[in-house]
């Protein structure tokens, strides 16, 4: 038998404010074999996390199964070992006490502990920092303990959270190098590996299969074999053939019928992307100006602009939302009013702004309706809060208000007062 | 230095069913030592087996038994934290009720039921002594347990999700998780509690060891049973020996005891805020130094680290792990609960009712706005004279280095050792009781307006004082714009504890004597130490319950709001 992994029909929910429940994960079909390294690549909410932490036994799921060499994963399995974002490293304990972690959960003696965390130490390149404190040590080298302390335990599958997203480029490119390094030599005490990233190089550059999720719920959407020789080259055609096809993919609109050329249907229960009004106009700025001149391969301008793919679609969504720009095969390209709301001054784009906002957020519109509606213009934030509730988590809720409070604010659409947490029609005098 | 307010602030309602079950459950638990005990009371006679003297020569032995007392007490404290704050933070269910009970429980002015808790435990006890000791000792657990328990318990709950995850992906057994992940994360804000509680009890400890009930004395040899002989025969000298004792015993226990752990404990700090030298501490360095001790430490370390790898059993395979009943444990639980809930209204009903009148309880509601009324009057007081003077100190951080340990130093201090001065000083100028007598209330418990305060101002970021600087907003524009708000969430944490603090002390402080002159105020403290003297236990029940009822409804409807209000709008960062 070749498959490490088996995941099949896996569901998960949330329980939601009003009794209900939210989807999170749903239909995910996912196998992994004997030297696979696979990746789960999604956007912010599409539960990539989650299905980690189901896989890990952190979590329980509501429907489906996890099937570990053959065996369900109720809870943590022996064998299954997690490298985390935030790298989770004990503070209290120094480098090789963290190591050893693992191994003393374990219960075998303290001779075979010693000498297998100092041979891990040694294979990932912590030589002479045995008796450091995490806090002394650099990003990287935190994360090389994390890693260490994963292969201590020599597990079958090691899962990966993220787990360069917290270092800064060049560390987190050394890293990836010498993990793929052992890895390829064979010197890595496992047998398959699963990386969640939201950066599509890395997914790329790294893995044998990609899985990509879709958001809200998350479903696999598209998977893509990587058949591309170790080590791979991101100037080498292919691999940016690959990228720009996942790119297509991930920005491709949901399969439902929509009106053309606008985007996805928004309504008033849509999470709306927590998008400043200032963001979206520097964007919108720097596609009108050369070298895009209104047009931009997506992968280019994230390249150009030093954004992560994570980083850009939540602006280009909220572009599309608004109708200043339009995205299509992985080009986002300014709409007329795009170009007009870049030639405009700052109180007229604010005009435009309001008029776009109270045409296509139907929320705003909503919250603009009600205030309107009130003999005193004015109605709590709980009465909306209470409405998203019904559709959606608490936090997205939350963070849904915060982007239409910051729009309303911009256009000067309505007013929010944080400390009363009234929403008005009146802006202090 | 974080901060933790002693109030169970996680609950956004008021008032909920598991409050009344947990009032309910603390009532049914006074009434019953109560009754236990006024059943208890008769046979007993006095028991002064070895008289006290007042031979300063006698104190290092007093000094040492009371220290002793006080270390008992803090190993059960820690006890009870380790299990109760744990199973709260653990388990849903349990949770729901242990966290109201714990509130309720630190409303309790114990010091006014260390009479009652005398008797009982004497009758416990098969020496009476013993008894006695048993009951010092618990009186002292009570003023150290319930703060430490809800530091505990605040910090199980912000123990970081992945090193939780962490320890459940390499699958640490429960035992290894509490000792390597729970314990360690919340040590640092411990031991500020343990500092805390300790300074807070010796206010305690001063009054639990010289006990009358009736016409019952308890004297423990004891620097408490020192001071209160001293008092009873105006001998001034003998009150100097006994402040110096203490001065000396808690340079002692600073050295010895706290600073080691502070800067042992420093290593567990989660976050390192920046520019903060690690603290030191001299006998730490030579502990952590010696050859000797550590050969001597090593077999032990050895052992606790084998406690550890004991490998949980494994279930078997395939066969998934029975789930735990959340619904039917709560259920059953409910029940329990539910049930103890009426045994103790029952109770409670059936007492209160054969020794009270109604003219009793509205006798005691109007005590308790009389002490309601001190203790606004001595807040505001506190406040309006350490605000400014903490912005002062905590913004100059030479300032902070010798003042810190100087307001610790004088939290310590057990205030009702000043009492004797403050008496003759009333005796002697004619003044009037109801007035001056209050502000022995507040002076054990304003330093915690300081500390605060201090801590909050040192906190304000550069970036905000040099911004302020560079706009010059200086004068009372500085301070309401700058200093005030910043120091907000802090001073209302401070003044919870005080206010807090100051109804317990109340007991102690509305009524005082020296020799043959006896002072009182018109008060619920004064109300509770009379009934005390005269052994009603009904009536010391009512003052108590009364009392509780006061700090429960304060802490509700006036500081929980209004501590969510400073941290929404203030809190930096």
């Amino acid at each position: 038998m070749n498959a490490l992994l088996d995941i099949h029909e896996l569901r998960q929910t949330f329980p939601r404010a009003d009794g209900g429940e939210l989807l999170v994960l749903d239909g995910v079909e996912l196998t992994l074999n004997l030297g696979q390294i696979v990746g789960l690549l999604g956007r912010t909410g599409s539960g990539k996390s989650t299905l980690l932490r189901l896989i890990a036994g952190l979590a329980q799921p509501s429907g489906g199964t996890v099937t570990y060499l053959g065996e369900e994963v109720h809870a943590p399995a022996a064998g299954i070992a997690m490298v985390f974002q935030g790298f989770a490293l004990f503070p209290w304990l120094t480098v090789l006490e963290n190591v050893q972690l693992g191994l003393e959960a374990l219960g075998l003696p303290e001779a075979e502990i010693r000498k297998r965390a100092l041979a891990a130490i040694d294979l990932i390149g912590l030589d002479g920092y045995e008796s450091a404190f995490p806090r002394e040590l650099s990003g990287g080298m935190r994360q090389r303990v994390g890693f260490a302390r994963a292969l201590v335990v020599h597990p079958n599958i090691l899962l990966m959270d993220e787990p360069f997203s917290a270092l800064d480029v060049l560390t987190a490119e050394t890293l990836r190098t010498d993990f793929l390094e052992l890895w390829s030599d064979g010197k890595l005490p496992i047998k398959g590996v699963i990386l969640v990233t939201h950066n599509i190089e890395e997914a790329v550059l790294m893995c044998d299969r990609i899985l990509l999720f879709s958001s809200n719920p998350g479903r696999i959407i598209s998977e893509i074999a990587v058949d591309l020789k170790q080590p791979r080259n991101r100037l080498d055609p292919q691999f940016h053939d690959l990228v720009e096809r996942i790119y297509v993919a991930m920005t491709a609109r949901t399969p439902t019928p929509l009106q053309i050329g606008t985007g996805p249907a928004t309504t008033v229960n849509t999470v709306l992307p927590r998008v400043s009004a200032n963001l979206m106009s520097g964007l919108l700025e720097s596609l009108a100006a050369p070298p895009f001149n209104g047009r931009a391969d997506l992968p280019v301008l994230a390249d150009e602009l030093a954004l992560e793919a994570d980083e850009l679609f939540p602006v280009s969504d909220a572009l599309q939302m608004f109708r200043f720009a339009e995205i299509e095969g992985g080009d986002i390209k300014l709409t007329d009013i795009g170009k007009q709301f870049v030639e405009l001054g700052t109180d007229e784009r604010k005009k435009l702004f309001q008029r776009q906002l109270l045409s296509y957020v139907p929320l705003a519109a909503h919250i603009r309706h009600v205030l309107q509606e009130r003999a005193n213009h004015a109605a709590p934030k709980s009465r909306f809060f209470d409405e998203l509730e019904d559709y959606m988590s608490t936090d997205d809720a939350e963070l849904t208000l915060r982007a239409v409070i910051g729009w309303g604010r911009y256009a000067e659409s309505f007013a929010y007062d944080d400390d009363s947490g009234m929403f008005s029609l009146e802006n202090p005098t | 230095m974080r901060v933790i307010v002693p109030i169970s602030v996680g609950w956004t309602r008021l008032f909920s069913r598991w409050d009344l079950l947990a009032t309910l459950l603390v009532l049914g638990l006074l009434v019953f030592l109560a009754e236990a005990s006024r059943h208890l009371f008769e046979p007993l006679t006095s028991l002064q087996q070895q008289p006290l003297s007042l031979d300063p020569r006698n104190l290092p032995e007093y000094a040492a038994r009371t220290t002793l007392r006080m270390l008992i007490a803090m190993v059960l404290s820690l006890i009870f934290t380790f299990t109760y704050a744990t199973l709260a933070a653990k388990n849903k269910t349990a949770e729901r009720i242990l966290v109201p009970l714990l509130d309720i429980l630190q409303s309790v002015p114990i010091l006014g039921f260390i009479s009652v808790t005398v008797v009982f435990f004497m009758a416990l006890a098969p020496g009476r002594v013993l008894g006695a000791e048993f009951a010092a000792i618990f009186a002292i657990f009570t003023s150290q347990a319930w703060n430490m328990a809800f530091s505990f318990y605040q910090s199980l709950r912000t123990v970081p999700t992945e090193l939780e995850e962490a320890s459940r992906n390499f699958r640490l057994s429960p035992w290894m998780n509490f000792w390597r992940l729970d314990v360690p994360f919340a040590m640092p804000q411990l031991i500020w509690n343990m500092m805390m509680s300790m300074s807070g009890s010796w206010f305690f400890v001063v009054a639990s060891e010289a006990i009358s009930v009736g016409n019952t004395t308890v004297t423990l040899p004891g620097v408490g049973s020192y001071i209160a002989l001293a008092i009873e025969r105006q001998d001034m000298h003998a009150v100097y020996w006994a402040i110096a004792t203490m001065l000396i015993v808690i340079l002692i226990y600073d050295q010895v005891l706290f600073r080691p752990l502070v800067a042992w404990a420093d290593r567990f700090r989660f976050e390192q805020e920046a520019g903060m030298l690690p603290p030191r501490s001299w006998v730490f360095d030579v502990l952590r130094q010696s050859r000797v001790i550590e050969r001597m430490t090593q077999p032990f370390g050895t052992l606790w680290r084998r406690t550890m790898r004991s490998r949980p059993k494994q279930p078997a395979p395939a066969e998934r792990p029975p789930r735990f009943d959340h619904a039917r444990f709560a259920f059953q639980l409910g029940i329990v609960i539910t049930a103890l809930a009426a045994i103790a209204l029952w109770q409670s009903v059936q007492f209160l009712i054969t020794g009270i009148t109604l003219s009793d309880v509205a006798l005691t509601l109007l005590l308790g706005l009389a002490t309601l009324a001190r203790v606004v009057v001595l807040i505001a007081v506190a406040s309006v004279i350490w605000v400014p003077i903490g912005v002062w100190i905590g913004t100059r951080p030479n300032a902070a280095v010798i003042a810190q340990p100087v307001a610790q130093f004088l939290a310590a201090f057990p205030a009702n050792l000043l009492f004797p001065i403050a008496v003759s000083g009333i005796v002697a100028w004619k003044l009037n009781p109801d007035i001056w007598l209050s502000p022995l209330m507040i002076l054990g418990t304003q330093w915690y307006i300081l500390f605060n305060v201090i801590a909050g101002a040192a906190a304000i970021p550069t970036e905000l004082r040099a911004a302020g600087a560079n706009f010059h907003v200086r004068g009372w524009l500085w301070w309401r714009r700058i200093a005030l708000p910043a120091v907000m969430p802090y001073y209302v944490t401070g003044a919870i504890t005080a206010s807090g603090g100051s109804w317990n002390a109340s007991i102690v402080a509305e009524v005082a004597s020296w020799g043959n002159e006896h002072l009182q105020a018109a008060g619920l403290g004064a109300y509770i130490a009379q009934q005390t003297d005269a052994g009603d236990f009904h009536r010391i029940v009512l003052g108590i319950v009364v009392m509780s009822l006061f700090v429960v409804v304060i802490n509700r409807l006036f500081w929980r709001p209004l501590y969510f209000y400073a941290e929404r709008k203030f809190r930096l960062g």
